[in-house]
């Protein structure tokens, strides 16, 4: 019996949004009498976080604190229209949308705030829930007043739409010809295994990867992406099958005993550092990381066991049986 | 890169108390007093016509409310491409002539309880003419394989033709000129998504006559247009609501438990709840579909890419749920982020009698990831030359035209190359080292449309 150790590399590109059809969010930001931000998305909330971005990119819009933004999502009969939550869009499109819807209510904001301290809107900014004039800093009003006077004195409604809507384009049949994405973001995956030439099992012992995702609206959230991806796509590379003797029906698991997932066990070490090169059209140059991080772990590791024991193992899942047979193949060359 | 404020910093999710203590609300947990439950009747076959559906026996069981037939959906057809004119539809609602995969729903019943509700389904005795299943995308390919589809063949048919293409420059050329050819077929087998929440949908009548529908839903109001569709009522009738869902992954955008349970709680005039097992979710729910990719690339003694040319299959199971999207996005990053100016591409959306699949994470990018960067090792491989220098000699750069026929003008592979280089204290050759995105020294001109 030997163990023997590899390492593997794989980079890949992501696109963020699609296009088939068009591809819009909408958003619509209100003040309340106080002060308090109401954001209005249909977006949906898979537990990635979006609530919290799309509340941070409004809050940095508006100018405001983020406690003072509250970000509604789900519900058709209060929310304007949202494609969805997939084809890592959700922060590029509701964060434009709620940009722009918040660059609305802002203007309004401000024209209030201008006629009660007897100033140029063009003259005042906000910051921290505080509007001042420029230069002036101690001639200042807060939000909170300003709200109130829109509501009862001046009968103003500090509200903003917004949209964003990616064109829909068409493939050109003969060509392919296409525009298939807003921006694209970027990984290199390097991964580090080991092969027991016995039994064909291979361990992951560790995942390091460089990322490029536009800019980060919430590094830790990204972490979280980034760590839960590489764990998919560990599993996607050497567990996970609902069809494991692929096309035959054998086999077809209907529970957690006969579809394995990885545990807490089961974790390689994981790295990551993460550039950030804005892209020209997301919100603050954001771009979609949602989806990419389960993808270049998976050839990452496949490398890895061909630079450990000299086989490529073409069909995932890489389970022990199939490294063994390719093993075995190799030896009768 | 200008510093935001509260933009770019760490700030403690809004929702994650809630999350980690149970706190959070999912559709599971919404309760209404008189709520029904829901169970699927499926096909034990994986093709057959159907001859006969005897629901006699369940509906004569105490506490059975109601039995819900392909007679009572208003419209039936899965719909979800139509909205954006991808065309015939092909799924029905509930089945009623003939059955394509093993488990596709054929009739539901509702009753006041879960348990009453497993065991009258347990009760529907189903007739069915049994069919040699169709299995294999290759064999689905062929002449000899029964068509499957009422179109005549087994392949999803886009502007008239059987497979998405892409020509960029003159791949037999590039053939001629390479100094090797590098060959290889890489296959991914279905996979779940494996959501902690399963499928779940709460329809509640109300007084007024709307529907109001819980749904895990990724994507609110495609689902609210297209149970209007199948439930042919205007769209003012329903409200979704949702928004916080435990898990998608893809999984949640097939609309599939909404118009059926939309459907019981407009028969009954009560709350209808459907919670999908664990079983369910493996067997019945879409998965991520196999998909077959061969490459054949001809490459120089530098190790640049001269010409790729792809041939890939795309296994959409019974239907099209968003396959044929999802061969689209699979055509686009075939080539990967590499600079090759001759490419090939040919991908079929293939139907077989199996479990339909439909978006995964990635949706057919992970599995275009996947071929093009082992076989960048293979080339690597063959060629001689270090994995890394292979990458950053055939990487794309600003500027470059991709076989979409699309400036890059975001990249930025080079840089997470050196980054992960340094990450893990690997030492580039010195040919690749100083390579950025924006410069082209000692690599191909971009290439211009």
């Amino acid at each position: 019996m030997s163990v023997m150790r590899g390492r593997g590399i794989a980079s890949a590109n992501y696109p963020t949004g699609m296009n088939l059809g068009g591809d819009p969010t909408q958003a619509l930001v209100f003040c309340q009498p106080t002060g308090t931000f109401s954001v209005k998305l249909a977006s949906t909330d898979l537990g990635q976080g979006l609530k919290t971005v799309i509340g941070q990119i409004a809050a940095e819009a508006l100018g405001v604190p983020l406690e003072s933004v509250v970000v509604d999502t789900g519900d058709t009969d209060s929310a304007p229209h949202d494609m969805g939550t997939f084809a890592s869009r959700a922060t590029h499109r509701a964060g434009n949308a709620v940009i722009m819807a918040a660059t609305e209510a802002k203007k309004v904001l401000l024209e209030v705030a201008a006629e009660e301290m007897e100033a140029a809107p063009e003259d005042l900014e906000v910051r921290d829930g505080q509007v001042s004039v420029k230069g002036t800093p101690q001639r200042t009003m807060s939000v909170f007043d300003i709200a109130l006077a829109a509501h009862f004195k001046q009968g103003r409604t500090i509200s903003g739409r917004g949209i964003y809507l990616k064109p829909k384009s068409a493939i050109d049949p003969e060509t392919g010809a296409c525009d298939p994405d807003s921006t694209e973001a970027h990984v290199t995956t390097v991964a580090d295994v080991e092969v027991d030439t016995e039994t064909g099992e291979v361990t992951v012992l560790r995942l390091a990867s460089a990322y490029e995702v536009g800019r980060q609206v919430n590094p830790q959230m990204v972490q979280g992406q980034i760590t839960g991806g590489a764990v998919m796509g560990m599993a996607h590379t050497l567990m996970e099958s609902v069809f494991p003797y692929y096309p035959a029906l054998d086999h077809h698991p209907g529970n957690f005993g006969e579809y394995v997932i990885p545990t807490a066990v089961d974790l390689p070490e994981l790295h990551h550092v993460v550039l950030e090169y804005p892209s020209s059209n997301g919100p603050y140059g954001v771009k979609g990381v949602g989806e990419m991080t389960a993808n270049s772990p998976i050839p990452a590791i496949v490398n890895a066991i061909h630079d450990a024991v000299g086989v490529f193992v073409t069909e995932l899942p890489v389970t022990p049986e199939k490294v063994l047979r390719a093993l075995r193949a190799k030896e009768q060359l | 890169m200008k510093q935001l404020g509260i933009v770019g910093q760490s700030v403690k999710r809004s929702d994650g108390i809630g999350h980690v203590t149970g706190q959070t609300e999912y559709v599971d947990d919404v309760f209404y007093p008189g709520m029904l439950w829901l169970k699927m009747v499926r096909s034990p076959v994986s093709r057959g016509r159907i001859r006969r559906v005897d629901t006699s026996r369940a509906e004569r069981l105490p506490g059975v409310t109601a039995v819900v037939t392909a007679k009572d959906v208003p419209n039936n057809w899965y719909t979800i491409l139509c909205l954006i004119g991808i065309e015939p539809n092909d799924e029905p609602v509930l089945a009623d002539e003939e059955v394509m995969y093993e488990g596709e729903p054929i009739c539901a019943v509702v009753a006041e309880t879960e348990d009453i509700a497993r065991e009258a389904a347990s009760l529907v005795k189903l007739e069915i003419d049994e069919q040699e299943p169709v299995l294999d995308v290759e064999y689905a390919l062929t002449a000899d394989a029964p068509a499957i589809k009422k179109w005549g063949n087994n392949t999803f048919m886009y502007d008239g033709m059987n497979h998405r293409r892409l020509r960029f420059g003159d791949v037999d050329r590039g053939f001629e000129e390479a100094d090797h050819i590098v060959e290889g077929t890489y296959q991914m087998t279905p996979i779940e998504h494996v959501p902690m929440e399963t499928h779940v949908c709460v329809v509640k009548p109300e007084p007024n006559g709307r529907l109001t529908i819980h749904s895990n839903t990724q994507a609110l109001y495609f689902t609210m247009d297209n149970t209007a569709i199948i439930l042919k009522v205007p769209s003012n009738r329903l409200r979704l609501v949702g928004g916080t869902v435990g898990g998608g992954f893809g999984g949640k955008v097939d609309v599939i438990t909404e118009p059926v349970t939309s459907i019981a709680a407009m028969k009954t005039g009560r709350p209808v709840k459907w919670r999908w097992t664990r079983e369910e979710e493996f067997r019945r729910s879409s998965v991520r579909g196999a998909c077959k990719m061969e490459y054949r690339d001809g490459v120089m003694k530098d190790g640049r890419i001269v010409a790729r040319k792809v041939r890939s299959i795309h296994d959409a199971g019974a239907y099209h749920r968003h396959s044929p999207y999802g061969v689209q996005k699979n055509m686009a990053n075939l080539p990967g982020p590499y600079s090759i100016p001759n490419v090939w591409v040919d991908c079929y959306c293939v139907y077989t009698n199996r479990q339909p699949s439909s978006a995964m994470r990635g949706f057919a990018v992970t599995e275009a990831t996947f071929a093009v960067e082992v076989q960048m090792d293979k080339i690597a491989s063959v060629i001689g030359m270090d994995p890394w220098e292979i990458r950053m000699v055939n990487a794309y750069r600003n500027g470059h035209m991709r076989p979409v026929r699309k400036v890059v003008e975001d990249a930025t592979l080079l840089e997470t190359l050196k980054a992960a280089a340094q990450l893990v204290g690997h030492e580039l050759p010195a040919r690749v080292r100083d390579m950025h995105s924006d410069d082209y020294a000692g690599v191909a001109e971009p290439v211009q449309p």
